[in-house]
């Protein structure tokens, strides 16, 4: 047999109907679903008189507008009215619900993989682009809209164009104190925000296959940043480890024998791929971002770019325009950008690893006077998890905040936002304009990044932050 | 979803690469349970100051281009967030057609679930329209039937994927659609153990 890529065995796994000049209708093993990309299609439901069919295989959660504070139930009446609607959609529809007084709750993207529903060689879709994170465990998964939401809820299927297939190599190793976020970050910034369009995309390399789950979601989360709408590794031991004992895994021997189809899921060797780029994990430095796609970054240690070194005036006009929004003027080092407010959380690093590698840096130490930090656990579990190690004390005896979980300040959706002309280094995935509030300007880093900033009043080397003790 | 044909209608450019759904519909319009309605905060940073008045500068708010019908944009047009309501937003505002050299995947899937035309063209014959409804009131007529874009000068032919063309032709609802298969997604089920 032909060797194929994990895409393509996946792919050809779950293909109900193929047809010439039509797309595949492909089968959907996972749907996730939150408040806000969901009230419209089960009204669309309601309207023609359709069912769920198969709420077993549906699951729900709120997150995107959900306050992060001590009081968990919204003042504003319209994010009320959807929380609300969501509840009562999953009760009349048979879906089980994380609602905001479970201890399940979280960001959609961090409860799938914590509960096991994650899980190797499953199609994965959920109204929300940032799916791509469920690719991390050799999973198909991917944002779709809520007509889509419709119809996967009305028939648990997809009608989806055969996708190209990708190769991000990622050759070498990490340095140390080089995060995850600054290897996607990187491939970003080398390749683009939509170098990704059309494809699914496999990373693959020593670097990638020396990552721990959690970092490997952090890469496949802003696949779609790249334009993928999917992107996923193939699954291997530390992948069976991690889902290994979840509430939805298989047990005893029934999972033994799932472990061994997961790792046959591997991409064969020799398989080809439509397209392949590459990059080296030990060049990438630690990244920030300085414009208002996630593609215009740079190293820590490099200045704000020159809108007149880009190469055609399209490029220059959109630089020219990224820092008048950012405010920032061309030769400005990194390093010198002040920053007003800090952002420790969403669907991208908000999971206990990322809260440990920041809780590191601050530990000791003081956030910085005049800066706002915050810390947003990405799941009520995680919170838990990281209360019990002590780590909430490291941050609020810092100055930060401690706060419930959900998307919070990634898109600003409740409270969390950041102010009109302020400048927050977060650990989210896109810093559009407006994304973080009206009129704020987000800079793209890693926890620990993150965390040094919040110190420093301003943008440093992770690394040359020695651990206080 | 109403089906689409021909359609004429006047040309608004939007002269921006990379134009993400966080532009097109800022987040805090997405907590409304309806699909109606969202016209009205298009391009809201763009199209408003901070206390809610006009920016003169904006092409939307550029008398020229009132009841324009067909948006003209630059690459990649439609990436970030999957929400729905960027296309909601666009066909409230009344655009029925969009024209960019590429656009992101999730949102072009969304455009034809709701019966907006997403039209894939060079990048030189974008910016030749883009310059021309600059310059002067463009009108354009697209025919889908046909493939072809016509008017004042201009006659291009696009590729449409063909079922996407019948599905938006014809303005089917794709779930019923999809339910003609039932047998075949329950066969499926079963064969891969997929118990209910």
């Amino acid at each position: 047999m032909k060797p194929r890529t994990i895409i393509e065995k996946i792919w050809d796994n779950h293909l109900i109907r193929r047809e010439e000049g039509k797309p595949d209708l492909i089968y959907i093993d996972l749907h996730l679903v939150h408040e806000v990309t969901s009230p419209q299609a089960f009204e669309g439901l309601r309207m023609n008189h359709r069912k769920v069919r198969r709420p077993d295989r549906t699951f729900a959660t709120v997150d995107h507008n959900v306050p992060t504070s001590t009081n968990r139930e919204t003042k504003d009446p319209i994010s009320k009215v959807q929380i609300t609607t969501l509840e009562k959609n999953c009760k009349a529809f048979g879906i089980e619900l994380a609602d905001i007084y479970r201890p399940s709750q979280g960001i959609v993207h961090v409860i799938g993989p914590q509960l096991g529903l994650t899980q190797p060689g499953k199609t994965i879709v959920c109204g929300d682009s940032h799916t791509s994170t469920h690719g991390a465990f050799g999973a198909i998964a991917f944002g779709i809209g809520t007509s889509e939401v419709e119809h996967v809820l009305a028939t648990q299927t997809l009608w989806q164009k055969r996708p190209k297939t990708m190769q991000i190599k990622v050759n070498g190793k990490l340095g140390a104190g080089v995060a995850a976020k600054d290897l996607i970050l990187a491939i970003i910034a080398k390749y683009g925000v939509s170098v990704g369009t059309g494809y699914i995309v496999e990373y693959t390399g020593e670097a990638i296959h020396e990552l721990s789950m959690e970092e490997r979601m952090t890469v496949c989360n802003m696949s779609i940043e790249a334009g993928a709408r999917a992107g996923l590794i193939s699954p291997d031991k530390t992948t069976i480890d991690y889902v290994k004992g979840r509430r939805f895994a298989p047990k005893g021997e029934a999972f033994e024998k799932a472990a061994q189809e997961w790792l046959a899921l591997a991409t064969d060797e020799g398989a080809a791929y439509d397209r392949t780029i590459e990059i080296d994990a030990n060049e990438i430095e630690p990244q920030v971002t300085w414009g208002t796609n996630p593609s215009m970054g740079a190293s820590i240690n490099d200045t704000v770019p020159d809108p007149d070194a880009f190469d055609s005036e399209e490029k220059r006009e959109s630089v020219r325009k990224a820092l008048d929004y950012m405010d920032l003027k061309p030769g400005t080092p990194i390093r010198d950008i002040p920053i007003d407010v800090v952002f420790i959380g969403s669907c991208t690093n908000s999971r206990l690893s990322d809260l440990r590698k920041a809780a590191d840096v601050v530990r000791g130490r003081h956030v910085r006077d005049g800066v706002r930090a915050l810390v947003v656990p990405g799941s009520q579990q995680i919170k838990k998890k990281a209360e019990e190690a002590g780590l909430d004390k490291v941050f609020t005896d810092a100055g930060f905040e401690w706060r419930q979980s959900g998307c919070s300040m990634c898109l600003a959706m409740n409270d969390d936002v950041v102010p009109a002309g302020k400048r927050c280094a977060s650990t989210s995935n896109r810093n559009f304009e407006g994304r973080q509030g009206a009129g704020s300007r987000t800079h793209l880093v890693s926890p620990a990044m993150a965390a040094a900033a919040a110190i420093n009043g301003r943008f440093i080397d992770v690394r040359e932050m020695a651990p206080v003790h | 979803m109403e089906p689409f044909r021909t359609f004429e209608g006047l040309v608004c450019p939007l002269d921006r690469t990379d134009v993400d759904t966080d532009q097109i519909i800022p987040k805090q319009f997405l907590k409304r349970v309806e699909r109606k309605g969202f016209g009205e905060c298009l391009f809201y940073n763009w199209r408003y100051d901070e206390n809610g008045r006009e920016k003169p500068g904006f092409v939307l708010n550029q008398p020229r281009y009132t009841g324009a019908s067909i948006l003209v944009a630059g690459d990649n047009f439609g990436c970030g967030s999957s929400r729905e309501h960027a296309p909601w937003a666009l066909q409230d505002y009344g655009f029925r057609v969009i024209i960019a050299p590429s656009f992101a995947d999730i949102f072009y899937n969304n455009c034809q679930k709701n019966g907006i035309l997403a039209i894939r063209l060079n990048e030189d014959k974008v910016e030749a329209l883009i310059k021309a409804a600059t310059e002067k009131e463009l009108a354009l007529t697209v025919d889908l039937e046909k493939q072809t874009i016509t008017g004042d000068g201009f006659h291009e032919t696009f590729e449409v994927d063909p079922y996407q063309k019948e599905m938006l032709i014809k303005g089917l609802d794709e779930i019923a659609v999809t339910l003609t298969y039932e047998d075949e997604i329950l066969a499926y089920e079963k064969k891969h153990e997929i118990a209910r």
